[in-house]
């Protein structure tokens, strides 16, 4: 894997293959020192152009993890302010001798526009409204750890389907894996349109709530409110909140997941959070391990490299 | 991916063809029995000694090992650990790496004698991972070896402690140790 830019690129194969992966770094996160020499002497750059905390940290702990080291660039203190275009900034970073670039951006393709600039690996790691790949490997991996295997499982997206990238990517990553994709929203919050996507949509969350197994809580934006889509974050909460009368229809051993940071109050109750249906914490731990995986798999396991026959049998035994 | 490309890249794209027979079933049967004696006799009986399989090949024959010292020592009890060396190796980069399967040492090393098996010792660059990982698990009083076959071609100072069989080979031969004995052969295409 050279790039990971979209889950579209995946097959089920290759999600059990990280996912395999994936318990092998949780064996190593476990551990009393949860460090490999694995990419030593690898470095990792994150490029957020666009804020986020939760992302950058779990990449970059997964990146130490597995011994690489990390450099962090936020637009906020770099010369982007001064008028630097992407491109000279991928080219500046490209020439101080870096293996994978992290790229969070605010507008959809520009971590596959930034492999045309450089030879280095590039995960998406958020592009505008489009995708969020290792989200959606880490909700699945999630999912994988409860139920076993996501074949025939039904999950609902709940929320703000339109601008989410996360419910993007999860949509394209549960439909490959063999879950059943249903998408809850209001009629303003839904794509303009869902052709070719593999779902069912509904507005009425109290219509599916005891028949799923999974319930993926979208962050409900604030600034939609400005913007007419939803007349009142009371009222969407009313309708499309988690609250504990609803959660107490979900399905034993159903899972709640979110992917954070979480409205309290809005598309979930506060006091809903403490339930055991809730897998966020779940969650987060997954994401550092899934991350390890993404990385190696681009940095560290070699299948793009052919080694001389000597050294292979030197090496198998 | 990785696994599916691993599949098709040399030494494990081809199938081993088994040229001779060099143990029997029985052969490693009593190779085990006496490297378990060997294990108490060096470390004056079996409290606080561990053995650590290497994934995959080191896994089964630490397990058979183990059943030899609880037989022996009547009561005792052998803990047995498994180590994937894949993030530990020097040639990460050079040929495709995968982990092959869990890690799962439930104890800390520190103070306890660990002895590291695996089923062949060739290059010595398993077990210089296996040192490595070690380290991340305690600080063990002292670590042994012990192996099915040691085949020679070693390119790092290591030697092993218990032996089931030393055997002369070319390097470009494959030994095999599976549950019906060992095997000499080569990888065909």
């Amino acid at each position: 894997m050279k790039h990971l830019l979209s889950v579209a690129d995946l097959d089920a194969d290759d999600f059990e293959e990280l996912f395999r992966l994936s318990d092998s770094f949780a064996e190593v996160s476990a551990r009393r020192i949860p460090k490999v020499p694995a990419l030593r002497g690898r470095t990792v750059v994150s490029l957020f152009f666009e804020d986020s905390t939760r992302t950058r940290l779990s990449f970059e702990t997964a990146a130490k993890r597995l011994g690489a080291d990390t450099m962090t660039f936020s637009v906020a203190s770099s010369s982007m302010r001064k008028g630097e275009s992407v491109r000279d900034t991928i080219e500046t970073i490209d020439a101080m001798g870096v293996d994978a670039m992290v790229v969070r951006h605010g507008s959809a393709g520009v971590p596959q526009r930034i492999t045309d600039w450089t030879d280095v690996s590039v995960v998406n790691a958020g592009d505008g409204w489009h995708e969020h790949p290792t989200q959606a490997l880490l909700d699945a991996y999630t999912l994988r750890g409860r139920f076993g295997s996501l074949a025939g499982r039904r999950v609902a997206i709940v929320g703000d389907i339109a601008h989410s990238r996360v419910a993007r990517s999860n949509v394209v990553a549960f439909s490959t894996l063999g879950a059943e994709v249903i998408l809850v929203a209001p009629a303003t919050l839904l794509p303009p349109s869902l052709d070719g996507w593999p779902v069912k949509v509904t507005e009425d969350l109290d219509g599916v709530i005891d028949s799923v197994d999974v319930l993926y809580l979208l962050r409900m934006q604030r600034e939609r409110m400005t913007e007419h889509l939803v007349p009142s974050l009371r009222e969407y909460s009313r309708r499309f909140g988690l609250d504990h009368a609803r959660a107490d229809r979900l399905r034993d051993g159903a899972v709640v997941l979110h992917p954070g940071p979480m409205n309290r109050g809005v598309e979930i109750a506060g006091d809903v959070v403490d339930r055991a249906e809730l897998a966020v914490v779940d969650q987060v731990r997954n994401g550092v391990a899934v991350r390890m995986a993404v990385l190696w798999s681009m940095l560290g396991a070699g299948t793009d490299l052919v080694a001389e026959p000597d050294e292979q049998q030197g090496a198998q035994q | 991916m990785a696994e599916r490309e691993r599949r098709l890249t040399p030494p494990f794209g081809g199938v081993f063809v088994a040229r001779t027979r060099v143990m029997t079933s029985d052969d490693t049967e009593r190779a085990v029995w006496r490297m378990a004696h060997e294990i108490l006799e060096r470390n004056h009986g079996i409290d606080d000694v561990l053995l650590v399989g290497l994934q995959t090949g080191g896994v089964p024959l630490a397990r058979n090992l183990a059943d030899a010292l609880e037989r022996i020592e009547e009561g005792a009890s052998v803990v047995v650990g498994t180590l994937d060396v894949a993030f530990y190796r020097d040639d990460i980069g050079l040929r495709p790496v995968l982990p092959e399967a869990t890690t799962d040492i439930p104890y800390d090393l520190t103070g306890r004698t660990v002895v590291l098996v695996d089923d062949v010792l060739f290059t010595g660059r398993t077990i210089r991972a296996a040192l490595d990982a070690l380290t991340d698990f305690g600080r063990p009083r002292a670590v042994q070896l012990a192996v099915m076959v040691d085949r020679g071609h070693r390119e790092l100072p290591i030697r092993p402690d218990y032996v089931g069989k030393n055997l002369p080979t070319r390097r470009d031969e494959v030994v095999n140790v599976g549950p019906d004995g060992v095997d000499l052969g080569e990888m065909v295409k």
